[in-house]
């Protein structure tokens, strides 16, 4: 190697060390693009909740205990809302399954326009308020509603059924409501999966439900796990369809929280159970990052 | 010729399956439409007779119109806020390292997936002390916390199909990396931006829990005055102000969707 030639390979290296600080200088300098934004959701969402989360540690005398915690164990009243925002998750979760799945893999087998025009039919309800939608089954499920009145004149019930204000109500208004969260992120990924492989498994045997479940619908599963933890997390603290359509007898746990509040005043006992409908929601998000990745959520 | 028909038989039933699906879908949504022309005085469908007379009640009503007010102003001033906010947010964050990145990814998609009574409640207490219930600013600041994540996903989705080596080209051509950004980047991202403009603006507008909680008195939102009326009585007004709603929902979706379109022919 000749002088000038390590000269200007030592050149190259101080201007390559050079260009590594600055590239580092300039992506803290565009990091800093994204405080504001960071800012606002930590002052106005995380530092609210760890606020919350605290005074559950307090009892109302103002001391520190675990109260709170050991009141929800003990009550049974705290014990049935458990289960019952439990119950109406998973019952929620399982049919959206069992309705999306199929018209997912529907929409996959027909044509591509024909799936964009359909879609309409999924986008529609999910931009519509749910508030909107919820009125929409408090009126269609009413005594005197268009469900039981057709019933009736057909002759299936002899009187009006209990639709509204009670368990089966606020089970059809948020299947209504989730549905389109578990439909989105399924129907997604079923369209990146590969449909020549599918008919490769027919035509070296397989027959077409062979091929369906041991090609298909294994491709199909990080859509539907991602659709499943949505509609799972979102059903655990759902608060408006069932407060509406549930008419008081159905009690989950986000309407416990609220009028544990709003008409208690007890602070103490509402953010235990927050802490605790928080850890249950943490616990299902870190699943998903462990076995799907959340970020993920991020790539269209 | 068995399996060929067996094959016949499970098309036909996922074809009628995904039918009933998409129809269970959009019928409920879309009923209030005809039921807020009704003419009665109670709610019926079908309707009987058609009159305007519910959508006179809501224009007329100062209450209602106050709160409508209150939540469009709002929408409007958390859209403007979210949508830059959001879109530096995005920026920043697909400049810098993966790990910063997918650490921050997790952070600005929580408060989609807290249960949002939870940061109702937290917000409602922290602004009892700020004297921000009640009052618009402390509306708008919710619901910015709230749009933020809808804008920052949309825009870096949007940043990871753009080819960031035109923006190193501006930059060797000598355009500051500010100017860059703004004449080539914004650009090319627009779309994005504008479809997290209108997800802010949708999520403001149709945000209940939390505007629960905070708003009220005459700076009560339209859906804190729909919900503590639903909890009473089927009132058919709401029905006249659900197809309003929904009017600007599918007017949002629209805008997305002709965004898309032109985002595709210009490709």
């Amino acid at each position: 190697m000749s002088a000038a030639e390590a000269y200007e390979s030592a050149e190259t290296l101080q201007n390559v060390s050079t260009l590594k600080s600055e590239e580092r200088r300039e992506r803290r300098t565009f990091l800093g693009l994204s405080i504001p934004a960071v800012l606002v959701i930590f002052v106005v969402v995380f530092l609210p909740v760890l606020w919350l989360s605290s005074l559950s540690f307090y009892n109302a005398a103002g001391e520190l205990s675990m109260e709170n915690y050991a009141r929800i164990f003990e009550s049974a009243l705290y014990k049935r809302t458990f289960v019952v925002t439990f119950q109406i998750s998973v019952a929620v979760t399982v049919i959206c399954v069992l309705l999306g799945y199929p018209l997912c893999y529907w929409l996959t087998k027909v044509s591509d326009k024909t799936a964009a025009i359909l879609m309409v039919f999924v986008l529609v309800p999910f931009w519509t308020s749910v508030l909107v939608r919820t009125y929409a089954w408090l009126v269609l499920l009413q005594r005197n509603g268009i469900i039981n009145s057709s019933m009736m004149s057909m002759g299936i019930i002899d009187e009006p059924l209990q639709l509204a204000h009670n368990l089966t109500g606020s089970i059809i208004g948020m299947v209504h409501i989730m549905l389109p969260f578990l439909v989105l992120p399924l129907y997604a990924t079923m369209r990146t999966v590969d449909t020549d492989l599918v008919r490769a498994a027919i035509g070296l045997g397989s027959s077409p439900r062979g091929a369906f479940w041991r090609v298909f619908f294994p491709m199909s599963l990080p859509g539907l796990f991602a659709g499943i933890v949505l509609v799972f997390i979102l059903s655990l603290g759902f608060f408006v369809t069932p407060a509406l359509l549930g008419g008081g007898r159905v009690q989950m746990l986000a309407q416990r929280i609220e009028s544990t509040i709003t008409v208690y005043s007890n602070w103490g006992a509402a953010s235990a159970l927050g802490v605790v409908l928080l850890l249950m929601a943490l616990v299902v998000i870190w699943l998903m990052n462990r076995f799907f990745g959340l970020d993920k959520l991020f790539i269209r | 010729m068995e399996q060929i028909g067996q094959r016949k038989i499970d098309g036909l039933w996922l074809t009628v399956v995904g039918i009933a699906v998409l129809f269970f879908l959009i019928l409920p949504t879309l009923i209030v439409i005809p039921m807020s022309f009704s003419g009665a005085s109670f709610l019926e469908f079908p309707p009987t007779s058609f009159s305007f007379r519910w959508y006179t009640t809501y224009f007329t009503s100062p209450e209602w119109m106050s709160a409508t007010q209150t939540s469009l102003i709002a929408a409007v001033i958390t859209t403007a806020i979210a949508t830059p906010l959001g879109s530096l947010c995005a920026y920043g964050l697909h400049c810098c390292t993966p790990r910063i990145r997918s650490a921050a990814q997790i952070l600005v998609i929580m408060p989609i997936v807290i249960p949002v009574i939870l940061i109702g409640v937290g917000v409602f207490s922290l602004y009892a002390k700020l004297g921000l219930n009640y009052t618009l600013t402390g509306i708008v600041i919710a619901h910015t916390a709230l749009a933020l994540p809808f804008v920052i996903v949309t825009v870096m989705s949007g940043l990871q199909n753009y080819d960031f080596d035109q923006e190193l080209a501006a930059r060797s051509l000598g355009a500051s990396r500010a100017y860059a950004l703004w004449t080539v980047t914004v650009p090319q991202v627009k779309f994005s931006i504008q479809t997290g403009a209108f997800l802010a603006f949708i999520t403001s507008l149709d945000e209940v829990v939390i505007s629960m909680l905070i708003s009220g008195g005459d700076k009560a939102t339209i859906t804190r005055r729909m919900f503590n009326s639903l909890r009473d009585q089927l009132d058919p007004t709401i029905a006249a102000i659900s197809t309003c709603l929904i009017v600007v929902s599918i007017a949002m979706l629209i805008g997305v969707q002709l965004i898309g379109r032109s985002k595709n022919i210009d490709k």
